[in-house]
């Protein structure tokens, strides 16, 4: 059985390039199902070239941190320099990391 | 003219008058993602077109090109099949809301890529090897064409009450068309005799088999077909190709040599 048109639930959009590792997000779309979500995904995100794979959610199945709480979530993270790596010497040989 | 480039442009034809039917739904499809999607159907139907046009030009020599072939033949030239010059509604029908019907394009683009799957499919091993490249690369394309047709005659075959009727509709109005798939015209015989060609005939059993496994899914009813026989590609055509054949073509015709 189809989904009427204006109930096709949003679905969020991964693609991992040919050069990267991981899927990154790319966008959202409406789709009637996994299967259509992927298809769509396909035509709408990877049109250039533009990945290898493509993961589909649904953009319900996401939990996302509250905006509001941003003050309380990260910024306390911004006087703490010292988790950044960038207290070691390395050595000439190691090169670039 | 030879018969493998005369099945070059009966090729062409098919492909371009399909993906310029295809694009008549550009901004104006049913959801912006479908939307997308048959544009991009219609860009690689135009893209073999400009294959083969481009193959045949060479072939033809005296100066043709791929534009003069698309835009400076008109309607007794064109050797397409009937099937694809139809409009985007069933006119006997009157499950059509307007005159697009996505039902009808679906359903239509579903006969012809099971078609052309199996067709590109063998081509690709014809001693030709500029056929056999085109369609190697084509293959490809129609196999994403079919399943992306596929899907939607199941979903609206599978669907509501109404998808259901017009997508039976669209069926029954366009499957009498696919006759003219399996009646090779004078030119197919001769390509077919010089070894290039494949003999559409023999992949009448795997297009059927295609077409009952995805109507079965879709619970959709095979039509009869009463012995018409369409003759798109021997150049005779319904009125309907005129008139996409003008808008195709005035760009081209009002400024002839305009680059942009």
């Amino acid at each position: 059985m189809s989904i009427e048109l204006k109930d096709w639930p949003l679905w969020e959009v991964f693609v991992r390039s040919k050069q990267g590792l991981e899927h990154k997000h790319c966008g959202s779309l409406h789709a009637s199902d996994a299967a259509h979500a992927l298809e769509a995904a396909r035509d709408v995100y990877t049109r250039r070239q533009e990945g290898v794979s493509i993961w589909v959610v649904e953009s319900k199945k996401i939990t996302a941190s509250n905006p509001d709480d941003k003050g309380e979530l990260f910024d306390p993270a911004a006087d703490k320099i010292y988790r950044h790596p960038t207290f070691y010497e390395i050595p000439e040989e190691v090169g670039h990391m | 003219m030879s018969a493998t480039t005369e099945y070059l442009l009966h090729l062409a034809d098919n492909a371009v008058v399909l993906g310029q039917r295809n694009a008549e739904w550009c901004g104006h499809g049913p959801a912006i993602e479908e939307d997308i999607a048959l544009a991009n159907v219609s860009l690689d139907l135009i893209g073999q077109a400009r294959l083969l046009y481009q193959q045949a030009a060479e072939r033809i020599g005296n100066g043709a090109t791929e534009d003069q072939l698309a835009y400076f033949r008109d309607v007794p030239d064109f050797r397409n099949y009937t099937l694809l010059e139809l409009p985007h509604h069933s006119a006997l029908v009157g499950y059509a809301k307007s005159n697009m019907d996505y039902g009808t394009t679906i359903v239509r683009n579903f006969l012809y890529s099971a078609l052309m799957v199996l067709v590109w499919d063998a081509l690709q091993k014809s001693p030709d090897a500029d056929l056999a490249a085109i369609a190697a690369k084509s293959l490809k394309e129609a196999r994403y064409h079919l399943h992306h047709a596929a899907d939607w005659v199941v979903k609206f075959g599978d669907g509501t009450e109404e998808s259901h009727a017009r997508a039976q509709a669209a069926l029954d109005h366009l499957f009498p068309y696919t006759e003219e798939f399996w009646t090779p015209s004078a030119i197919e015989d001769a390509a077919i005799a010089s070894g290039a060609v494949t003999d559409v005939r023999t992949l009448r059993a795997a297009w059927d088999a295609i077409v009952a496994d995805t109507l079965a899914e879709a619970t959709l009813k095979r039509p009869e077909v009463r012995g018409y026989v369409p003759e798109g590609k021997h150049g005779r055509h319904s009125e309907h190709l005129s008139y996409l054949l003008g808008e195709m073509q005035v760009l081209a015709r009002a400024h002839p040599g305009a680059t942009w």
